[in-house]
C-alpha cells in the first residue's frame, strides 16, 4: 500500500495579509479555504474531507466546518505545531486512497502580528500536565533560545559558521525581492545577517523569520477529480513523518526528525535527493535549513554549512533553489507556523506559476519539509515529495 | 539571577523529587531493571518500560552539552543542556557565570535556585 499517485494537490491559496488587525481568525480560515477551492475550480459543496490543526478555533475541526458550513465524512486534527500541513495532505492522500473522502481541504490562519505576541522569546503556555512541564518551564525555553542551542551544538561538532548560517538569508533575500507580499523584500548581505542584533546566540535577528499575519489552504482530490479540472496537476508521490525528542536524556541535537521522515518519503517515492529540482524547507531559522538539508540527504550530515554558502540556495545561481517566496525569513510566517506555505511555493513551481526571476527551469520534481513545535526539545518532521505530469 | 523562575508544575508523579529538593538534595531517576539513569523524571523507565523506579542521590556534577545566552530579555540568562556524570543530559540554566566565559565541554556543579512560591528548581554554575 503507498499513496504514491493516488492524490493530487489540485488547488492552493496564500492569503496576501501580512498584518489582519480586522479579520477574526476564523474568517481568515474560510477566507483562504475559498480561495484554494476557487483555485482549484471547486466549491464549498464538493468538500468531503477537512483537517486542521492546533491553530484552527478548536477543539479539533468541528468549529470551523460548522463555520464554513462543510458537510464531511472524513476528519483529522493532527498537530505538528508548524509541520502539521504536510502531514495533513499525506493523511489526505491515505485517506483518499482508502475511499474516505474525494475532496479534502487543509487551512492554516493565524494572527500573532496583530495580537502583539513575542514569539521568538517569551514562553509558550503550558499544560501543567504535559510531562515535561516541570522540567522545562522553569528555565525559559523559548522557541529562539532553542534553536539556537541547536545552532550552538552544530557549531562546536561540524565548525559551522554564523557567516554560513547568513547565507540561508541571503538566498530567502534575493527571492523575497520578486514577491509583492513579502515583509521582508529588501537584499541583505551576509555583514547586514551577522551585524544584526544578537537575540540568542549565536542567533541574529536576521537569523529568525518574520511574526506575520495570515494563512493558507490546500486542496487535495482523487485523480479522477484532479483529471476533470483545469489546473496543472501536481501528483503526491511520496511523504514520511517522524517525531524527535529527548529519548529519556540521550539525544544528538544536530540531527532532526528529517533524518527519518526524509529517507521514508523518498523510498515511497522511488526518487533521490539528487533528483529534485527544488525544495521548500521551513525556515523558523537559518540553523533549521542547515540540519533539515543534511537529515534529507542534500548533503553530508555537517557539511549544511558549507553545502548553503556562496549562494547555493538561490534560484539561477545555485545548485539547490530553495523558498523561492522568500519563505519564512522573509516572506511570512502566518500564525507562527510555516510549512502550509512551503508546500504552495512547491506547487507554484511544478505548476510553472512562481514569480519568473525565481521560477526553476523544467521544475518537474519537488519536495516541502516541515519541523513544528522545538527543535531542542521534542518536534514534528514532516516531508512530502511533489510531481508534475 | 534578576529573572524570576516561575514553579515547577509538582504532580503525583514527581513530588518526591521535589520534596527531595526542598532540601537541598538533587536525585534522578534509575531504574533498578535496567540500571539506567533518565531524565526528565518518570515513573515508567523510558529504556525498558519497567516501573522499578528509584530515586538515587546524585553527585551534581556535569559539562555543558550546549547552551544559549538569551540577550533579547529585561534580565538576560543562559538556557542550556547539561550532561550529568550519572549519564542523562538535563534542560537547565547556567547560573552564576560570566556569559562570554561559557563553553561547550565546561565542567559545571548543582546549586537549587528559587522559584516563586515552589520548590527550589536544579540549575548550574561553572567549576572554578
Amino acid at each position: 500500500m503507498t499513496i504514491k499517485g493516488k492524490a493530487y494537490i489540485a488547488g492552493v491559496f496564500e492569503h496576501p495579509t501580512r498584518l489582519a488587525p480586522d479579520k477574526s481568525v476564523a474568517q481568515l480560515h474560510a477566507e483562504v479555504a475559498l480561495g484554494a477551492l476557487k483555485d482549484a475550480g471547486l466549491s464549498r459543496e464538493d468538500v468531503d474531507g477537512y483537517f486542521c490543526a492546533g491553530d484552527a478555533p478548536g477543539p479539533g475541526p468541528a468549529p470551523m466546518a460548522e463555520y464554513m458550513n462543510l458537510k464531511l465524512r472524513h476528519l483529522d486534527s493532527t498537530e505538528l505545531g508548524g509541520a502539521s500541513y504536510l502531514a495533513h495532505a499525506a493523511h489526505a492522500a491515505e485517506a483518499i486512497a482508502l475511499g474516505k473522502c474525494d475532496v479534502a481541504l487543509i487551512t492554516l490562519a493565524g494572527r500573532p502580528r496583530s495580537e502583539g505576541m513575542a514569539t521568538g522569546t517569551t514562553a509558550r503556555p503550558r499544560d501543567p500536565n504535559q510531562p515535561e512541564a516541570a522540567w522545562e518551564a522553569p528555565y525559559g525555553i523559548t522557541t529562539a533560545n532553542g534553536y539556537a542551542m541547536c545552532a550552538m551544538r552544530h557549531m562546536y561538532q561540524y565548525g559551522t559558521t554564523s557567516k554560513q548560517l547568513a547565507w540561508v538569508k541571503v538566498a530567502a533575500s534575493h527571492h523575497a525581492q520578486h514577491n509583492p507580499h513579502a515583509m521582508l523584500p529588501e537584499v541583505v548581505t551576509v555583514e547586514d545577517v551577522v551585524n544584526s542584533p544578537m537575540i540568542a546566540d549565536p542567533l541574529h535577528r536576521l537569523d529568525c523569520c518574520v511574526i506575520s499575519d495570515g494563512g493558507g489552504a490546500l486542496v487535495i482530490v482523487r485523480p479522477e477529480v484532479a483529471k476533470s479540472l483545469k489546473r496543472p496537476p501536481v501528483k503526491i508521490i511520496g511523504a514520511g513523518e517522524a517525531v524527535k525528542h529527548l529519548s529519556g536524556g540521550t539525544f544528538d541535537l544536530t540531527t532532526s526528525g528529517a533524518a527519518r521522515s526524509g529517507p521514508a518519503a523518498f523510498a515511497e517515492a522511488g526518487v533521490a535527493p539528487a533528483d529534485i529540482k527544488y525544495v521548500s524547507i521551513y525556515d523558523s531559522f537559518t540553523i533549521t535549513v542547515v540540519i533539515q538539508l543534511e537529515d534529507l540527504g542534500f548533503c553530508a550530515k555537517g557539511a549544511g554549512g558549507k553545502f548553503v554558502a556562496d549562494g547555493n540556495l538561490i534560484s539561477g545561481v545555485g545548485r539547490l533553489p530553495f523558498n523561492t517566496d522568500g519563505g519564512g525569513l522573509c516572506n511570512n510566517h502566518p500564525g507562527n507556523r510555516g510549512s502550509m506555505t512551503k508546500a504552495i511555493e512547491a506547487v507554484r513551481q511544478l505548476r510553472g506559476e512562481a514569480h519568473p526571476a525565481v521560477q526553476v527551469k523544467n521544475c518537474d520534481l519537488a519536495l516541502a519539509q516541515g519541523t513544528g513545535l522545538q527543535l531542542a526539545t521534542r518536534h514534528g518532521s514532516t516531508t512530502l515529495i511533489l510531481q508534475r505530469e | 539571577m534578576a529573572r524570576k523562575i516561575p514553579p515547577p508544575a509538582v504532580t503525583v508523579e514527581s513530588r518526591a523529587f521535589w520534596d527531595a529538593a526542598r532540601g537541598r538534595r538533587f536525585v534522578v531517576p534509575v531504574c533498578t531493571a535496567c540500571g539506567k539513569a533518565h531524565w526528565y523524571p518518570r515513573a515508567i523507565c523510558p529504556f525498558c518500560a519497567s516501573d522499578k523506579i528509584e530515586w538515587r542521590a546524585a553527585s551534581g556534577k556535569g559539562t555543558i552539552y550546549t547552551f544559549s545566552v538569551m540577550r533579547r530579555v529585561a534580565e538576560p540568562y543562559v538556557i542550556a543542556h547539561v550532561t550529568l556524570a550519572e549519564g542523562p543530559t538535563m534542560l537547565t540554566n547556567i547560573v552564576d557565570c560570566d556569559f562570554d566565559a561559557l563553553a561547550i565541554g565546561q565542567p559545571v556543579s548543582l546549586v537549587f535556585q528559587e522559584t516563586e512560591n515552589g520548590p527550589p528548581v536544579p540549575m548550574f554554575k561553572p567549576v572554578k
